[in-house]
């Protein structure tokens, strides 16, 4: 038993947090979970409301499947985790509309769509199968807030650009583009806010983050 | 216990089964009263959307009760009163009866002294559902104001229903003509909102939703004739 001597947050530990954020980001780089990034990311409040919920179904997913791994027969190993997967999105999505009526109005379908999110499905076949809880739970948050940031920063363009605004959970919608701009003769770019420019969006992103990461180029 | 075998996987995916089931049953059951209400406040929303006020959910409920309250009713196809909350009756379930069969609630909302006839309607769309409401004033044949949503209409298409634009151009038009022909709202390319008291322009590619509108008018307010015309 001596790992579990091992640190809480040991270096090991900690990279199964950042490495989502930049190399192994589950958006970017592994192209996982691009149709729910496209599609909630008009504006910043449902994107970060996508972000959480995301985050709170890939954490306790992995969490619970760790807990089980020992136990899963292999046969019905995918069923298994499809219940829990499908469980705990019909949790988010009541919860939701219980607590925040319109966000969910907004994410429509797309909170119950969390159950085929590859990223989910992803790692709890590459991760929560093979290691202890605490691990799948950090790596679980780094992939949830891997997703949930490229979301933020997709839709902070989108809306700044599309709308004009920033829409964000308790404080309301702020309108960023001072009001002389407009009488200038600056107007918003509809087409942002079309589902076309947020796979723009992602493509630039990948090529920033491609470009600063020599790591991140195939070699032929 | 082999962890292979058939048994343990039956038994394992038996259990699993029934905890989740279990959980999930009971979450439903204790959030219910809270989306309940978070759909009438948001049903209440739009009704009062319909005569241009504006409420958020916070405000929704005392707006309500200040300009409608209790002010509604069900209608039968003759257009008598029928006991019953018009608040709570499906128009989901109604729309699906023959015209004769239906129950039709209105509400009457007053604002400033004069009166308003609010009737819910409810229709097809291109995906799936279109609703809306449409105010009258107390002439009973002019429309003061309109509201549409939809479930799932194509955004920037026939999602262009639950905006603005289209939904002003609704404003002044007549659903009787001089005669008191029931003439309904048609939803045509090409009306200009200036031209035709009966028509108001269709969305340009959002030809199969704009049908949409124009039939649900049709069909659900030619059940208040018979009370319109008294």
């Amino acid at each position: 038993m001596s790992e579990d001597k091992e640190p809480l947050f040991s270096a090991k530990n900690l990279k199964l947090i950042t490495a989502p954020l930049g190399a192994q980001n589950p958006i970017t780089v592994q192209v996982l979970g691009i149709c729910s990034a496209l599609a909630v990311t008009a504006k910043l409040e449902p994107a970060i409301v996508m972000s959480i919920s995301v985050m709170f179904v890939v954490v306790f997913s992995n969490f619970i499947i760790s807990l089980l791994r020992n136990t899963i027969p292999t046969r019905i190993r995918i069923i298994v985790q499809l219940v829990v997967v499908a469980a705990l999105v019909i949790l988010v999505d009541q919860i939701l509309k219980a607590y925040a009526y319109e966000v969910s109005l907004q994410l429509s379908v797309f909170v119950g769509l969390i159950i085929t999110n590859c990223i989910i499905m992803g790692r709890l076949e590459a991760f929560a199968l093979a290691n202890k809880p605490w691990q799948s739970v950090l790596d679980g948050i780094g992939n949830g807030a891997g997703y949930g940031i490229i979301l933020v920063i997709i839709a902070f363009f989108r809306e700044v650009l599309g709308s004009g605004t920033i829409t964000l959970p308790a404080l309301g919608t702020l309108h960023v583009i001072p009001k002389i701009f407009y009488e200038w003769g600056y107007q918003n770019n509809g087409l942002m806010i079309l589902p076309p420019m947020a796979l723009i969006t992602v493509g630039i992103i990948i090529w920033v983050q491609r470009a600063r990461n020599n790591d991140l180029i195939e070699t032929k | 216990m082999d962890r292979q075998g058939n048994t343990y996987t039956f038994i394992y995916a038996s259990v699993l089964v029934v905890v989740v089931a279990a959980l999930l049953a009971f979450v439903s059951q204790t959030l219910k009263p809270i989306q309940q209400k978070n759909i009438e406040v948001a049903k209440k929303i739009d009704i009062l959307k319909s005569v241009n006020i504006t409420s958020t959910p916070k405000d929704a409920v005392e707006k309500y009760e200040k300009y409608i309250g209790n002010n509604s009713f069900i209608l039968n196809y003759d257009g008598q009163k029928v006991d019953g909350d018009a608040f709570t009756v499906s128009l989901e379930k109604e729309v699906k009866k023959p015209a004769k069969d239906r129950l039709y609630p209105i509400y009457i909302c007053t604002i400033d002294g004069t009166k308003k006839f609010i009737i819910p309607v409810r229709g097809k769309g291109l995906w799936g559902p279109i609703w809306g409401y449409i105010s009258l004033n107390d002439d009973k044949k002019t429309i003061f104001g309109a509201t549409f949503g939809h479930k799932g209409e194509t955004p920037g298409l026939g999602a262009e229903i639950a905006k603005a634009p289209f939904q002003k151009q609704f404003s002044g038009k007549t659903i009787f003509d001089d005669n008191g022909k029931f003439t309904s709202v048609l939803v045509e390319k090409g009306q200009n909102s200036s031209g035709n008291p009966h028509a108001v322009d269709a969305i340009s590619g959002g030809t199969i939703t704009s049908k949409g509108v124009q039939a649900m008018l049709q069909d659900c307010l030619s059940g208040y004739v018979n009370f319109l015309k008294e």
